[in-house]
């Protein structure tokens, strides 16, 4: 490359010619800055961009290891495929015996897991409350969607087997029921406490943890360890509560309001008052709750299979299974984590391109500020040039001149953009949701100023090759 | 071996389709400490054999030997590695970079042929010396008057010690007393064994000179000033074509 060799040839001391340079631009104090202005633009925007987008990726990494990570797969009812639609009568429905035909035949599935879902009202202490997921499950449900439990047990296979009236809530239903630790000062352990789920009497007996993103579980250490804060501070903390009286993340919410009965009590007790979710749920109706074989009909299916993996091999495994006890009528569909993991990874690849399309666009203005710039610098300086020129400046010792002060320039804009970008990033973070407060990283830092340089490199050499090719004589002439 | 050696050089220019021979076959030799004055009337071709002999630019035809070395075919970067090391210039309008204080500016030379700071500041400090202009370090262009320019300007062209140094009607813009004192400045130089060409429309000046190259319309026509060269030193060993035309004597 032309100024790679033209740099080789330069005799001056790289010391000399940068106080040079930073003697020009110091000259020219106020120019110099508004030429900087893009680069800033360009080198804070890429950075916050970034961070933004870092934190919204890991906002959504943690809710997707809330709702049970890559290895779950759901069985979900689905309106048969055209071709098939005469046998809509035949249709069973997810059924416990494919649950049993599952445990036996797919080697993959490592964990199944049954629900039954229950439109459920509960009320207990005077309140009632419509909880987001009242579900039969059995046991392994606990593990299976990563709850965990903070208080007495989870329901287990006796409860089950002998259709016990117990269930298991979340903190979003004992807050709605008894009341939040917040509100009343001391958080209330409702286990054993009975609770009317649709006029039927539970006992409670456990109760899940709180769930949160990291962000939220900080801030609300932080505020416990503070101090009582004066009467006024109740106000400001009010208005940060969404979602039950705590703010957070949605994903967070829902969990928390989840509520666990054993299957077999949903089964033999609500057995007129199920739903069956997905779009199966018009047809399903039409047989009853009974279906046509008699079988526990279930709203969804979860299960975990070996390993991300074989997430392929594993569906196409259940699949066979499915298809031969369903007699061949497609009336299921799979959903996997994956999908949503996709639609996350779109959703950041486009928010990542966009930030970056801001971002080179800045930069390239700021370029082009910067050669224009350095354009009218050198043709201020034609004599000057034609005075390095006859003293026995090369081509190159001019070349590298106008480069340093091209690069000097952009870097500086560069560093001036890293400071503006803490200040930006601190902007975004206070309209942005809590859980998807943006993180800046140091790669990401250290590629904008990258970035700024390799801009002042661009941006100098058109106007340090015309510089450096300057006839010295005329150049000497020139007024 | 002379210093320099012109065989049969040219300068055409083109104008609009018209041709202009700036310089017209010019053949002489310059030696090692000769002081030298080209003269002739505005527009002969002064400037253009100065920028030529100084490595500012090459000829259209002829060769040139500069100190054994081939010139007129050689690249932009080798003749500014010439004009660094082995010319010096001084200007009429002085040309000194008005950003620069004096010290900076006699440096400058320096910086492209890589001279460290220390030994830098002590060479460009003795051509300052030698000039007058010590006392003068640290002001700026500005702030002096033309003569005490134009000895910077010259301290400059000192500072690398070259085997040339050319002035171009270097006192064109000052006063007829400085411009004196700027001659007896070069007469000092030659004295201490400087090759020195001055160029100048003026006979006046050229007349310190013990040789005279006469241009007219690009062609040269020399006289030697036995007197003044007999005066100053040992007879200057004549080049074999020195001619005489009438016309250039006066
Ligand atoms: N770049 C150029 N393009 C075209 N013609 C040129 C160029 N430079 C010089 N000339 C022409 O060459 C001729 C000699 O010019 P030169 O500058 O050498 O004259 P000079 O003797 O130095 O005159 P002066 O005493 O006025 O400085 C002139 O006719 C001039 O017009
Ligand atoms: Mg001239």
């Amino acid at each position: 490359m032309r100024a790679a060799e033209e740099i080789r040839h330069t005799r001056a001391q790289f010391g000399i010619v940068l106080v040079a340079g930073l003697r020009e631009i110091w000259a020219h104090k106020f120019r110099s800055l508004l030429t900087m202005l893009g680069i800033i633009l360009g080198v804070s925007s890429l950075v916050a961009m970034s961070a933004l987008v870092a934190g919204m990726e890991k906002g959504a990494k943690e809710a997707l290891v809330a709702i049970g990570g890559l290895e779950k797969i759901r069985v979900e009812s689905q309106e048969l495929p055209p071709d098939q639609r005469h046998l809509t009568d035949q249709a069973v429905g997810i059924t416990i015996n494919d649950v049993y035909a599952l445990a036996k035949n797919s080697t993959l599935v490592t964990r199944l897991s049954p629900e039954m879902r229950l439109p459920a009202t509960l009320s207990a202490n005077g309140k009632t409350f419509r909880p987001w997921l009242c579900n039969g499950v059995w046991p392994v449900a606990l593990e299976m969607s990563e709850h965990v439990i903070a208080h007495g047990r989870m329901i287990n296979d006796i409860d089950d087997e002998m259709a016990r009236n117990v269930c298991v809530i979340g903190t979003a239903t004992r807050d709605q029921l008894w009341g939040s630790p917040e509100e009343i000062g001391r958080e209330i352990i409702p286990v054993g406490e009975t609770v009317y789920i649709n006029g039927m009497p539970f006992v409670v007996v456990g109760l899940f943890q709180h769930y949160e993103s990291e962000q939220d579980r900080k801030e609300r250490l932080a505020r416990e360890l503070a101090p009582p804060e004066a009467p006024g501070g109740g106000v400001a903390r009010d208005r940060g509560r969404r979602f039950g009286g705590r703010r957070g993340n949605f994903v967070f919410h829902l969990k928390n309001s989840t509520v666990y009965l054993p299957l077999n009590t949903v089964w033999m007790k609500f057995r007129s008052g199920l739903s069956f979710s997905g779009l199966g749920s018009s047809f399903q109706s039409v047989g009853g709750a009974g279906g046509a074989t008699g079988d526990p009909r279930l709203s969804t299916l979860e299960m975990r299979i070996a390993g991300v993996e074989v997430l392929t091999e594993a569906l196409q495994q259940v699949r066979n299974v499915l298809m031969s006890t369903h007699k061949g009528i497609e009336d299921f569909s799979f959903r996997t984590q994956e999908d949503w993991a996709e639609q996350i990874n779109v959703f950041i690849r486009n928010a990542r391109l966009s930030g970056v399309l801001i971002a080179g666009i800045s930069l390239l203005v700021g370029g082009i500020g910067i050669m224009n710039i350095m354009l009218a610098s050198i043709s201020e300086r034609v004599r000057e040039i034609g005075i390095r020129k006859s003293v026995g400046a090369s081509g190159a010792d001019v070349f590298v001149q106008i480069l340093v002060e091209s690069v000097v320039i952009a870097v500086f804009g560069g560093i001036a953009g890293l400071a503006a970008s803490f200040g930006l990033v601190q902007l975004l973070a206070s309209v942005s949701p809590t859980e998807n407060a943006p993180i800046v990283q140091a790669s990401s830092l250290l590629i904008a100023f990258g970035f700024s340089a390799l801009v002042g490199v661009l941006a100098g050499v058109f106007p340090a090759i015309k510089a450096a090719r300057l006839n010295p004589i005329q150049a000497l002439r020139y007024e | 071996m002379p210093l320099v050696e012109l065989r049969n050089v040219s300068k055409v220019y083109h104008l609009g389709g018209e041709e202009i021979r700036a310089l017209d076959d010019v053949t002489l030799d310059i030696e090692t400490a000769e002081f030298i004055s080209i003269i002739g009337p505005s527009g002969s071709g002064k400037s253009t054999l100065m920028h030529i002999l100084g490595c500012l630019d090459s000829p259209s035809q002829g060769t040139i030997l500069l100190d054994g070395v081939m010139i007129h075919n050689a690249s932009s970067r080798e003749l500014a590695a010439i004009r660094n090391r082995k010319i010096g210039f001084v200007f009429q309008f002085f040309n000194l970079l008005p950003k620069l204080n004096v010290l900076q500016n006699v440096e400058l030379p320096m910086i492209y042929s890589g001279v460290g700071g220390k030994v830098r500041h002590e060479r460009a400090m003795h051509a300052l010396e030698q000039v007058g202009m010590a006392n003068r370090a640290k002001h700026r262009p500005s702030q002096l008057s033309g003569g005490q320019q134009q000895r910077t300007a010259i301290a400059r062209a000192l500072v690398n010690n070259p085997r040339i140094i050319f002035a171009d009607e270097p006192t064109g813009n000052l006063d007829s007393h400085t411009g004196e004192a700027i001659l007896q400045l070069f007469r000092n130089l030659s004295q201490e064994g400087r090759t020195i060409i001055l160029v100048t429309h003026d006979p006046e000046i050229a007349a310190v000179t013990p040789r005279r190259i006469e241009i007219r319309d690009g062609k040269v026509a020399e006289k030697v000033d036995i007197k003044l060269a007999g005066l100053d030193r040992a007879p200057i060993p004549t080049a074999g074509d020195i001619t005489s035309l009438p016309d250039a004597c006066r």
